[in-house]
């Protein structure tokens, strides 16, 4: 059996890439590609957990893109579990995106299912990055890779608009903030490697950075990793939405704003150093800024008629969360947020996945149009329902033992700011996820009528549950959500792994 | 008075002013043209006015060269002045020549395809093209 | 080759020189011409390798050669050293590059019956452009300058058969070129008045002799002789606001012609600048204010140019203007005087070189399918000639700074640089610059792959000669961005090599 190591993991999507593109014609053969390269892919990964377990691996360097400082790659728990999440869910959603593309009758499947490829080998290589210059030259592939998708319903000049703000926010954040801060830390501190405690240790000590300019560094990575959406550089995010919903499902559920918070988090812990931050007494505004983001962005998604919308508003509000974690700037916080990253993704993938369901079968996008829609897709709604849960933090879904973590890491150090935001907002996520199930389950469809001077396809024909794969996709996800609640311990695991290591 | 002993300074000066003047303020492409030469005339002289020399004595420099190569280099040829400057500008010379060359050149085929030789009336012609491309790409 | 050796620095020179000479004597039809441009501009190529080759062997001599053997006191010199032998391969290389790009270009471009003085004056300007690198003394810099200014101003003027706009912009451009070369030599003439000599290395010597006597404070020849040197060669490198003969120039010159000149000739005057403030001028002459006011014009030249290059409407017109930002992006780097800085500047001419060489030969491919280079033409491009489109696209990456293409590593350098002296506004406004660059480049490419194409009619790929070329270039830009150790050393040792003279 062949070692795999995170080159693999970055090789498998490129060459099934590549692959797609060669079969491109036949749409059977380029949809087995793609399965069996997510399948590859996950196996590649899942073999790397041993190793991240014991904490970072050696490094490994592939090109000189700088003379000092290599493209380089290694094995952490924290990566592990963004790379994890991912490479699994890709399965989900490529069985997920047959059954929406064919269902949909979407033009350039090819370019889909390439770029789809193109992306998840930059997020393997935003996961397995032992450097900042390779985590920075990641990011911006991903940026790129995912403008195609973004703008997949292309001479729309709705999807032109919302391409230009996805990619002029995600690109200027990150070349005005985090490229200063990112040859900043290279210039001061001769060093760009991902180390547990940072590369800032002497320089501080030695007095070469002054404690305001290392807390002026945090503050530019913080504030340039945009796809973290951290409110205000969170407009991309709900323009992203105009994308085929499995785009919004895998990539802005999971995929492009895990790699923001894994950043953050990553940065803060490796680059960084939360110890240090604590110890100069720099970064507690985070804690403050992802508050309010977190709130403010509940209360926004409140007033969202548009389904998407509407979940794209509480996916900024959880990525604030992951960002609170970290900004506790102590071992807990991280854990708690390491193990948020992957409790997200599986509810939040599962309401995108229904949205898209809803609308391949029922041409509705608006909260407004669902009443009694669970009756006629129950598997899709229940899903939806598990989704919600976890969004919310109850029990029985992985929103509940990770919101459990943060809630006891914030009491635990003391920040009764963290802990008002975390109830505010449960209350808050309640108030707008609850009122769709309801409607769903308990109210009575609309008659024939009220839908009769609304377009031909709409409410007035039955429609049944959404095409097969679609349905596999959905429950598959839920599911998962909710064994995550009784088997936590592989994410679990690799949190614990990730706190160990941290100096405190 | 330092600043008259300087006069042959002055002059190169007061050639290369008008030269510039010329280049900046007509608008015949001609006269540009004719003006640029002068400007670069101005910078020939400046040369050879640097190039003169007079010794401790007073005695004027002298180019003595045909003298020195008729003798076989053996006698002092007494004070002379640099020869080096001349020779640069006999290369730039031919330098400006070529410049005027070219730019004459060019203000023929402009003639012939705009029918003018004034600046102000080729830019109307200009505009009114940019003016006319920008209604097509609209 | 070994006897050839020793001769190295003025065989290049020579080789395109006399290639040019003969070049006019060819037969005026058929391939003939550019058959013979390209192997003289190849041989250039391999010169330039054994050259760099030569240089690496021993990198911290310069290779000195005297032109009859006359002393350089006397007679002229050429020096070799780490930058030069870096700056004339690229020269070299573009050159052949571009050579090979012309033939479809000059076909349709330029008259059947023209076509042997195009490229005999083609070739000479490449040799005034290696010369200019070459040589060491001051005044054979001016004659090479206008060497090449002058067959650069014919080549534009040809133009005239496509837009006759050409004409006036190539005498625009050969007004203020002869305006800022005889500021050039102006300035040499102070210096040789105080100094005696022409020769940089020797006129460096004898003004720190000066300098060690005393003699310099408060002279006033050397400052005006400084300031004419400055004007000039900003007016030659199109430093804003000196650069107002650039964008037209670009714009209607032959597209073969902006290829070869937007990719070498201001690099050249960049590299004269490089020689004169650090080689010449460090150390002896506090140039801080004037490095300073260079700063202070290149970021304003991004931002207002690159502002320009997003109004406008003409795909050339766009690139000609994100040129002149582009290039305030190497002022802004050597004005910081210190080791990234200078060692940005050095490795964007070659980026910049590459990444706009490859735009501009795609933009000309679609001149010569469309007819023209406007907006419009380019609609819908994208699914008709994708092969050019996406060399376009690679090239509008670098330009932007995106990582894993060229322009990242200059920009990381350039960055480097501000910080090191904590300038940390700096930055921020070159970067705040930068991003005007993605609203134009992004104009562009939204046309090519969104819209749809104006008329039905099938457009053809462009022909294999152009694409080799444009993708020669384009990949020489992914690669140079994919691992910069080679080049990054070289820049950073030739900065130091720079910068050595200035402390």
């Amino acid at each position: 059996m062949i070692e795999s190591s995170p080159l693999l993991a970055i090789a498998i999507p490129l060459v099934g890439g590549a692959l797609i593109v060669v079969t491109g014609a036949r749409r059977n053969l380029r949809e087995a590609v793609t399965l069996v390269t997510a399948g590859c892919l996950l196996a590649a990964v899942a073999a790397l957990v041993p190793a991240a377990l014991k904490g970072p691996s050696p490094t490994i360097e592939v090109l000189h893109v700088l003379p000092e400082i290599p493209l380089a790659f290694h094995v952490e728990p924290l990566g592990m579990i963004y790379a994890l999440i991912a490479s699994g869910l890709w399965i989900l959603n490529s069985i997920y995106s047959i059954g929406y593309m064919r269902g949909n009758r979407e033009s350039h499947q090819t370019r889909f299912y390439l770029c789809f490829a193109l992306s998840i080998a930059s997020v393997m290589g935003i996961a397995f990055s032992a450097n900042m210059l390779t985590l920075f030259i990641c990011y911006e592939t991903l940026s790129l890779v995912t403008y195609p998708l973004v703008t997949h319903k292309a001479p729309k000049p709705a999807a032109v608009r919302a391409g230009r703000t996805y990619l002029g926010i995600l690109v200027s954040a990150s070349v005005l903030l985090m490229l200063p801060a990112m040859v900043g830390t290279w210039m001061y501190t001769g060093s760009l490697d991902f180390v547990h405690g940072g590369v800032f240790g002497e320089a501080l000590a030695d007095g070469s950075v002054p404690p305001w300019l290392f807390g002026f560094i945090f503050f530019l990575f913080m504030y340039g990793i945009a796809k973290a959406a951290l409110m205000p550089f969170h407009r991309w995010l709900p323009a992203a939405m105009v994308a085929p919903t499995p785009v919004s499902a895998l990539l802005h559920a999971v995929a492009v704003v895990k790699a923001g918070v894994f950043s953050v988090c990553k940065i803060s812990t490796y680059l960084i150093g939360v110890d240090k931050l604590a110890e100069f007494g720099q970064g507690g505004w985070l804690l403050y800024a992802a508050g309010i983001s977190v709130v403010a962005a509940s209360f926004i998604a409140l007033f969202q008629d548009n389904l998407k919308r509407r979940l794209a508003y509480s996916t900024v509000s959880q990525l604030s969360y992951i960002t609170m974690g970290a900004a506790m700037l102590n071992p807990l916080g991280m854990m708690a947020a390491a193990m948020h990253i992957a409790a997200h993704a599986f509810g939040k993938i599962t309401l995108f996945f229904a949205a898209g369901s809803i609308y391949t079968a029922a041409h509705k996008t608006k909260v407004s149009e669902l009443d009694g829609i669970g009756r006629r897709m129950p598997f899709t709604m229940g899903a939806f329902t598990i989704g919600c849960l976890s969004m919310i933090g109850l029990p029985p879904t992985a929103g509940f033992i990770s919101k459990w973590m943060l809630l006891g890491a914030a009491w635990t150090t003391e920040q009764y700011f963290a802990v008002g935001v975390l109830i505010v907002s449960t209350l808050l996520n309640a108030a707008y996820f609850l009122p769709i199930i309801h409607r769903a389950f308990f109210r009575a469809p609309p008659p024939p009528s009220a839908a009769s001077d609304e377009s031909s396809t709409a409410a007035g024909v039955p429609h049944g549950e959404a095409p097969w794969p679609i349905v596999v996709a959905v429950t598959g996800t839920a599911a998962c959500a909710a064994t995550v609640f009784f088997y936590p311990s592989v994410f679990a695991d690799l949190a614990f792994a990730l706190m160990r290591g941290m100096p405190t | 008075m330092e600043g008259l002993g300087l006069f042959n300074y002055w002059i190169a000066v007061a050639i290369m002013m008008v030269g510039f003047y010329g280049v900046i303020a007509k608008r015949n492409l001609v006269k540009q043209a004719i003006s640029l030469g002068l400007f670069q005339t101005g910078v020939f002289l400046f040369y050879i006015t640097m190039s003169v020399y007079r010794a401790p004595d007073g005695t004027p420099g002298r180019a003595p060269v045909w003298e020195a190569i008729l003798d076989g280099f053996t006698k002092d040829p007494g004070p002379y002045d640099n020869p080096l400057p001349h020779v640069l500008m006999l290369t730039a010379i031919v330098v400006g020549v070529s410049t005027l060359s070219v730019a004459l050149a060019i203000i023929m085929n402009i003639k012939r395809l705009y029918g003018t030789v004034e600046a102000d009336e080729i830019s109307e012609i200009e505009e009114a093209i940019e003016h006319r491309e920008e209604m097509m790409s609209r | 080759m070994d006897a050839l050796t020793p001769h190295l620095p003025v065989l290049l020179v020579l080789t395109p020189l006399f290639g040019g000479l003969l070049a006019a004597l060819m037969p005026r039809r058929g391939p003939a011409p550019w058959i013979w441009s390209a192997l003289v501009t190849g041989f250039e190529v391999l010169l330039g390798l054994s050259m760099v080759k030569l240089v690496r062997q021993s990198p911290q001599e310069t290779i000195t050669y005297f032109i009859g053997w006359w002393p350089a006191e006397y007679g002229i010199a050429y020096e070799i050293d780490a930058l030069n032998a870096y700056v004339i391969l690229v020269v070299a290389l573009l050159a052949f590059v571009s050579t090979i790009y012309a033939k479809s270009s000059v076909e349709d471009e330029i008259p059947k019956d023209r076509h042997n003085f195009f490229y005999s004056i083609w070739l000479l300007a490449i040799s005034g452009m290696v010369g200019i690198c070459a040589t060491a003394d001051t005044f054979n810099i001016y004659v090479l300058l206008e060497i090449s200014s002058l067959t650069v101003y014919t080549l534009i003027a040809m133009g005239k058969y496509r837009d006759r706009r050409a004409l006036t912009a190539s005498l625009k451009y050969l007004i203020l070129g002869s305006i800022g070369a005889t500021f050039i030599l102006l300035g040499i003439g102070y210096l040789l008045m105080l100094t005696g000599t022409l020769n940089m290395a020797d006129m460096h010597e004898q003004l720190m002799l000066m300098k060690a006597e005393g003699d310099l404070a408060g002279n006033r020849t050397i400052l005006v002789g400084f300031t004419f040197i400055t004007v000039g060669l900003g007016l030659k490198m199109a430093m804003w606001p000196l650069h107002l003969w650039l964008p037209n120039a670009y714009t209607f010159a032959p597209s073969a012609v902006s290829a070869l000149v937007a990719s070498t000739a201001t690099k050249v005057g960049v590299y004269m600048a490089f020689r004169f403030i650090f080689t010449l001028f460090g150390s002896v002459y506090d140039s801080s204010a004037t490095l300073a006011l260079m700063a202070f014009c290149g970021t304003l030249g991004i931002i207002v140019s690159s502002i320009r290059a997003a109004q406008a409407t003409n795909v050339k017109k766009i690139l000609a203007y994100s040129s002149v930002g582009q290039l305030g992006y190497i002022v802004v780097g050597f004005s910081m005087a210190n080791e990234s800085g200078v060692a940005a500047s050095v490795i964007h001419i070659l980026n910049h070189a590459v990444t706009k060489g490859a735009m501009f030969m795609a933009c000309g491919a679609v001149v010569l399918r469309m007819g023209n280079a406007d907006l419009k033409s380019f609609y819908g491009l994208g699914r008709r000639m994708p092969a050019t489109m996406a060399a376009f696209t690679i090239g509008g990456l670098g330009l932007i700074g995106m990582p894993l293409t060229s322009g990242f590593i200059s920009k990381f350098y350039l960055i480097s640089g501000a910080l090191h002296d904590g300038k940390w506004w700096l930055a921020m406004v070159v970067l705040a610059g930068s991003l005007i660059s993605i609203i134009y480049v992004w104009r562009v490419l939204e046309v090519i792959y969104f819209k749809k194409p104006e008329k039905r009619a099938p457009v053809e790929e462009a022909p294999f000669t152009m694409l080799i070329a444009m993708w020669i270039l384009a990949s020489a830009s992914v690669i140079l961005g994919v691992d910069a150790e080679l080049t990054g050393r070289l820049a950073e040792f030739a900065a130091r090599v720079l910068i050595g003279g200035a402390t």
